[in-house]
């Protein structure tokens, strides 16, 4: 048998049709749903008489527009064309009986923390969603990517896709990192290095001893932001520490059926001597804390770097890095350190897991925000947030003068009340500094947890291997 | 969906690279529940001021520009979310072509779905066909599908590469979902082996 990536490997046993011309109908094993995305496709469904083919691998939850804030429960903290929305998911969810996690629900969450978290991902599984960040379950040796609203209404009718095979693509990141240095800065690192669209036409598998020795929180933060490096997917090979995640959870399997799974799990990885169609390799000790200067994510620098000049590129780049530093206010040459923020965000699909908020946390503990800076958490899910609040890290944000909140995606996008008022400066730990993206000409600095933690302290951009 | 085979039009040069989904269509503008009605707000904060004042300088709002049909757009054109919105936008605006040398994934698989032909050609071809977009009303540029061929204003053809079964759905206005479901078959047989290799699933 010639040798297979572990893409190759998920592909092949998804196949449900193959034409001609090599499009396939790919089957897919978990379609995650919300609010946004979905409306418009189960419109669709009503109006050809169509069903959902799979309603029980089919499971929905609202998180895009969702109310942050503890007094939630009141309509009146949401605009009505978000509850219109909301509740058209609520009422989408009963009339074709898919699985459903309702604003009220405790395991409510982002859709992506929420899937993994319920034992929904699984191995070897292919995972879509109407969201670009489903590349996130990729952690667990899913094939899993983001959609749009005719692919969505298509799963849904067929538990398929129309697709065609990408190609592969090996990220390996070779030994430690080192202290201070988190997931955020590998997978912001590798942007940098690729481009936004170094991926394009590509699934991403990482490798390595740097991503071998992540948690699986971190992974999820390094596939979630595959696709903004322009990936199809990105993809990490299940070993011990996925099957040690998994166990347990409520759509897990178990028993006979878990030992069964495991033994195809355990040959979900790439062969050696497969075929790659592209390498990039990065030295796990040469990454350090990042943030983004720019208004692409690709627009990354070490936290010791200096604002980069438009001449400094080439190409398009050299007008998109000088618009850039308009949009963002910056100086060629002004240290990264050197600015002043008045947000901090930590939260999102890419961080707002429990580790993150350990992260964050074990930098603010007995400290306190800089006076008239604005600081929140919003944890990835209600059931993040419990744990935080039984592991103390909630006292420990709210004491350094951190807003506690619900779970949503929130200022990531920007789609609830939670948004940057114009000329307003974010660190986030987000995944987007596109204009715009967490408010009507905000300025967003995309960083790790950690170092959201330390710049929320100094209220400027921080390096927070001096806070450790 | 609408069927796309010839297109004659004036196009709209963007020249900015990594134009993302966030700028075509901002995401206050995806909280509705239709596909229709987005086009007013195609490129929202590039081309309104906050008080919702059209900005001048900005392509879609200069005269020439008002009715086009084209974009030429700066590479990886439609980066970021998933939002089908953007296309949706760019078609209630009345744009039923792209051309780039490059897109993101989702946004081009989007494109399909709405009638939407994205285009792909090499730097040195979308600079000339910039060169004309920026003419205004004075180029037009040719679309054939059926040929795959872009012709620039001074007759010089260049040939583009497309997917031939997106080609065929879109030349035809073909529902895909309508066509997955011929081949239930297949699918139904697909899922009796493998809920028995994977009953976990």
């Amino acid at each position: 048998m010639s040798p297979k990536t572990l893409y190759d490997k998920i592909w092949d046993a998804h196949v449900a049709h193959e034409a001609e011309d090599g499009t396939c109908l790919l089957y897919i094993d978990r379609h995650l749903v919300h609010e946004v995305t979905s409306p418009q496709a189960f419109e669709g469904l009503r109006m050809a008489n169509r069903k959902v083919r799979a309603p029980e691998k089919t499971i929905a939850v609202p998180d895009h527009n969702v109310p942050t804030t503890t007094d939630r429960a009141n309509a009146a903290t949401m605009t009505e064309d978000s509850r219109i929305q909301v509740e058209a998911l609520d009422k989408n969810a009963k009339d074709f009986g898919i699985n459903y996690y309702p604003v009220s629900d405790i395991r409510q969450g982002i859709v992506h923390i929420v899937g993994p978290e319920q034992g929904w991902t699984l191995p070897g599984m292919t995972v879509v969603c109407g969201d670009s960040h489903t590349a996130t379950h990729g952690a667990f040796g899913a094939l899993a990517h983001g959609i749009g609203t005719s692919e969505v209404e298509h799963v849904l009718a067929t538990q398929t896709l129309i697709q065609k095979k990408s190609k592969n693509m090996k990220v390996e990141i070779t030994g430690k990192l080192r202290p201070g240095v988190t997931a955020k800065d590998i997978t912001l690192s590798v942007i940098g290095a690729t481009g936004t669209a170094g991926g394009t036409g590509y699934v991403i598998e990482y490798c390595g001893e740097a991503i071998r020795d992540l948690s699986m929180e971190g992974r999820m933060t390094v596939c979630n932001m595959a696709i903004e490096g322009g990936a199809r997917a990105g993809l990490i090979a299940p070993d011990e520490k996925t099957f040690a995640y998994i166990m347990g959870r409520p759509h897990a399997p178990k028993g006979a059926q878990w030992e069964a799974a495991m033994a195809w799990w355990k040959t979900l990885y790439s062969d050696d001597d497969a075929q790659w169609d592209k390498v990039v390799t990065l030295k796990g000790e040469d990454i350090a804390p990042v943030v983004t200067w720019g208004t692409s994510p690709e627009d990354v620098l070490p936290i010791t770097a200096t604002v980069p000049a438009p001449q400094d590129f080439t190409g398009g780049k050299v007008d998109a890095a000088q618009r850039a530093l308009d949009y963002m206010g910056l100086t060629p040459g002004q240290k990264l350190t050197d600015i002043a923020i008045d947000t901090v965000f930590i939260g999102s699909c890419t961080n707002g897991r429990i580790e993150d908020l350990r992260a964050a946390a074990a930098i603010l503990k007995g400290k306190k925000k800089k006076d008239g800076l604005r600081a929140m958490v919003v944890p990835g899910s209600g059931l993040v947030r419990a744990q935080a609040e039984e592991e103390g890290l909630a006292q420990i944000f709210i004491d350094a003068g951190f807003e506690w909140r619900m779970a949503g995606c929130s200022m990531c996008l920007a789609m609830n009340p939670d948004q940057l008022a114009p000329g307003e400066r974010c660190a986030s730990t987000s995944n987007r500094n596109f204009e715009g993206r967490q408010g009507y000409k905000g300025r967003t600095h995309l960083v790790s947890p950690a170092m959201a933690a330390a710049a929320a302290i100094t209220g400027h951009l921080t390096d927070v291997r001096e806070m450790m | 969906m609408d069927k796309f085979d010839k297109l004659s039009g004036i196009a709209a040069p963007l020249p900015l690279v990594n134009i993302d989904t966030d700028m075509i269509i901002p995401k206050q503008f995806l909280k509705t529940i239709k596909r229709s009605g987005l086009g007013v707000n195609l490129f929202d904060e590039m081309r309104y001021d906050r008080e919702g004042n059209e900005i001048p300088d900005f392509v879609l709002n200069k005269p020439a520009y008002r009715d086009a049909q084209i974009l030429v757009a700066g590479d990886n054109f439609g980066c970021g979310s998933s939002r089908e919105h953007a296309p949706w936008a760019l078609l209630d605006f009345g744009i039923r072509a792209v051309i780039s040398t490059s897109y993101a994934d989702i946004f081009y698989n989007n494109c399909f779905k709405n009638g939407i032909l994205p285009i792909v050609l090499p730097p040195e071809q979308v600079a000339v066909l910039m060169k004309d977009a920026e003419k205004g009303a004075n180029a037009r540029i040719e679309i054939d599908l059926e040929n795959q061929t872009v012709t620039a204003a001074d007759g010089t053809a260049f040939h583009f590469e497309v997917d031939p079964f997106k080609k065929h759905c879109l030349l035809n206005g073909l529902d895909d979902i309508g066509l997955t479901m011929e081949k239930s078959a297949a699918i139904d047989a697909f899922e009796t082996k493998a809920s028995a290799a994977r009953p976990w699933v």
